[in-house]
């Protein structure tokens, strides 16, 4: 059934390659004056239910919809995988959303739902961790990812004096974000000041607890001497926090890296952390709703510099591949964690 | 006869009420309910039966509908291979690494179908050639072959295959809402229900099933048929897997975690007996079907994905304990009236009489 075509050689990368690759698409024409729809439907599908830091984003996005009129749940899997996601962005097709808001667990896996969702004018927002560019209209991102990742490897570098094996804990191999985050911290260590860092191994505990604690113990095992964890996970960062705070590394270790206050607060005060950095989730989650409902009531159509009213944030302009940045992101220490409350 | 004991026990014991009831046969009764779910999801969903959603929920079930064909075969004959969705992720991981390396996908796919073979016939040879059963075999191989996925493939994922290729796995036939991935699903299931249903192959294999033993003493090649049915296994699960990386457009090495068991599920819901020996391909077909339509159905109902899997949870546990509650009530019987009369080796002789009888 899989008779190919092609006569030398058959269908090969190169061969391909040529075709047309698209660009973002930024269809039809904005009027930036058009009032935002009421009764909008929305649609939040996080890279998994009940993972603490996306319930807060959906959450915040839930409750900005209500500030103009529109509606919006949360569904989604239990695991993070694409192919579950994929399901998904089907069965809201089907439902008719008027946006759908997705973090992507892989960036190509959700592109061939995700175009057919905007081939039937469902506006297209990713937010926290990117699809495929052509794959939607806007992404909000959390903060640039370049200064997340360069300001992880200065908060270790200040956390461990400069010197010292360190380890990298991160979300499943494939998320889109993460892995940014760790080509910039890469990069950021071949500079000079870093030069006393040695990056030993990026482990993955799949946004999984259990499997997060795990990789914690594996990595203390392989390398005693190890100096700090940095986990840009917020599930990563509480499982190698607990795992640590328990054990005889306590005090020797340095854990920092993505994580909630909430989550965080015990640790912070038990000492075994005393650094980490995160963005207000729920900004994220309110932007990207105000971003969705925007597109979906043609206000924007996902060009670079067109500009929309975000509630409470205020004005937000489209940067560049259809980005919007959050902002950047907050340190948390024992002094201002008791300020925060998510 | 050891078998006459327990046929008299049973006529002169159970009313005559739940003896016919055990004329209906499971698998009818998943069929039943799965035009029960069908009616449902009409009445109630307004989405729900319409070509477009369908299509979507059979493409969703692909590989699980696939991989539920050699499956069935194997559990008939009392085997079961847990690898699958682990030859499924080292076919993709394979896809993915050689059509990064420039690899003509004409090549690649025929190539890859023969390393699933290969994964087949190593479980194959575990289980027959060394009499190691093939829960623990393919348990083994299920964590073997998903390494050899991720040393292939590390934790990259392989993207942009060629567009006529992922049409052919994700467009639906002309003129119809079904998928070309489940036109196939009918073709071999229709194949499979003949070799199982109406040959002296699928006779063998049931009666392997039941007792591998006199299966052999009647002149059944008992090992050569299992390790043809453990290739197989491996062949579709490898095809299932290019389908997968097609049909996503993503070949990685964890693609289709843990689908071994949504497979399983799906046979023993529809009602093949997990010792061997018993159980109807319609009924496989029926019970793939009904997982796969009643998740759609919840879905678009916004249930959440907890309630989904104990939804599911429930049906196999029902779905196993149904064909045996005959069998189930007996024993607990049997066991309160051996309480009563304070013989405890009675009852297991009992128990054992009814045993050989199921």
């Amino acid at each position: 059934m899989l008779a190919g075509a092609a006569a030398c050689g058959g269908t090969t990368k190169q061969s391909t390659q040529n075709s047309d690759q698209g660009g973002a698409k930024a269809t039809g024409s904005a009027n930036p004056n058009a009032p935002l729809k009421k009764g909008l439907k929305l649609a939040f599908l996080p890279k998994q239910v009940n993972n603490p830091y996306e319930t807060i984003v959906d959450d915040a996005g839930i409750a900005a919809a209500k500030e103009y009129g529109g509606q919006a749940k949360e569904v989604g899997p239990s695991d993070a995988s694409a192919s579950s996601q994929v399901s998904y962005i089907n069965t809201l097709i089907q439902q008719r959303q008027d946006a759908i808001l997705i973090a992507a667990n892989d960036p190509n896996a959700v592109c061939g739902p995700l175009k057919q969702a905007m081939g039937r004018k469902i506006a297209v927002v990713s937010y926290d961790s990117d699809a495929a560019k052509d794959c939607r209209n806007l992404f909000v991102n959390q903060a640039s990812s370049e200064e997340i990742g360069r300001s992880e490897v200065r908060l270790t570098s200040q956390l461990v004096g400069g010197k010292g094996k360190i380890a990298i804990l991160s979300a499943t191999a494939n998320a889109t974000n993460q892995n940014t985050w760790i080509s910039f911290m890469k990069d950021e260590l071949k500079k000079p000041q870093y030069q006393g860092l040695d990056l030993v191994k990026v482990a993955y505990g799949d946004d999984d607890d259990q499997k997060s604690f795990q990789q914690t113990q594996g990595l203390l095992q392989a390398y005693p001497d190890l100096k700090a964890i940095i986990a840009p996970t917020t599930v990563g960062i509480a499982a190698a926090a607990r795992y640590v705070s328990a054990s005889k590394y306590k005090g020797k270790v340095a854990v920092t890296g993505l994580g909630t206050p909430n989550q965080m607060r015990k640790f912070v005060k038990d000492g075994t952390v005393t650094k980490f950095e995160l963005w207000d989730p729920k900004n994220l989650g309110y932007l990207a709703s105000y971003a969705a409902a925007s597109l979906a009531s043609g206000r924007i159509s996902g060009k670079q510099g067109e500009t929309f009213a975000a509630g409470k944030l205020g004005k937000r302009t489209i940067g560049k591949d259809g980005e919007i940045i959050l902002g950047p992101p907050t340190v948390f220490t024992k002094d201002n964690i008791d300020d925060y409350h998510f | 006869m050891a078998a006459e004991t327990p046929v008299r026990e049973r006529s002169r014991t159970e009313p005559p009420v739940r003896r016919a009831g055990a004329l209906v046969r499971w698998d009818v009764i998943v069929a039943v309910l799965l035009v029960a779910v069908f009616a449902v999801g009409a009445g109630t969903t307004g989405d729900f039966a319409t070509a477009d959603n369908l299509s979507f929920a059979l493409d969703d079930l692909t590989e699980i509908a696939l991989i539920a064909l050699p499956m069935t075969l194997l559990v008939v004959a009392a085997e079961v291979d847990l690898s699958v969705a682990s030859v499924l992720g080292l076919s993709s991981a394979l896809l993915g690494a050689l059509w990064d390396a420039g690899w003509a996908i004409e090549t690649i796919i025929p190539l890859v179908v023969l390393v699933g073979a290969g994964c087949g016939l190593v479980n194959g040879v575990l289980v027959t050639r060394l009499g190691l059963p093939s829960l623990a075999v393919t348990i083994g191989t299920m964590t073997l072959y998903r390494g050899l996925a991720y040393v292939l493939l590390g934790t990259n994922a392989v993207s942009e295959f060629p567009q006529a290729y992922a049409d052919l796995a994700t467009g639906a036939f002309p003129g119809t809402p079904f998928p070309y991935p489940f036109v196939l699903f009918v073709l071999l299931a229709v194949v499979t229900a003949v070799v199982l249903h109406a040959t002296g192959v699928g006779r063998a294999l049931f009666a392997m099933g039941a007792n591998q033993e006199a299966a052999f003493f009647a002149g059944i090649r008992v090992k050569r048929i299992k390790l043809l049915l453990f290739v197989l296994a491996g062949v579709v699960s490898a095809f299932a897997g290019v389908v997968y990386t097609l049909r996503y457009g993503s070949a990685r090495a964890d693609n289709a975690y843990g689908l071994e068991l949504a497979v399983i599920a799906a046979v023993l819901v529809g009602g093949v007996d997990f010792n061997g020996g018993k159980g109807t391909l319609g009924g496989v077909v029926a019970g793939v079907l009904i997982i796969g339509l009643l998740r759609n159905l919840l879905m678009l109902r916004d249930v959440s994905t907890e309630i989904q899997s104990m939804v599911t949870g429930l049906l196999l546990i029902v779905s196993v304990l149904t064909p045996r509650s005959r069998h189930v009530q007996t024993s607990l019987r049997r066991r309160r009236a051996g309480a009563r009369a304070g013989g405890r080796g009675r009852v297991r002789r009992h128990d054992e009489a009814v045993d050989a009888e199921q």
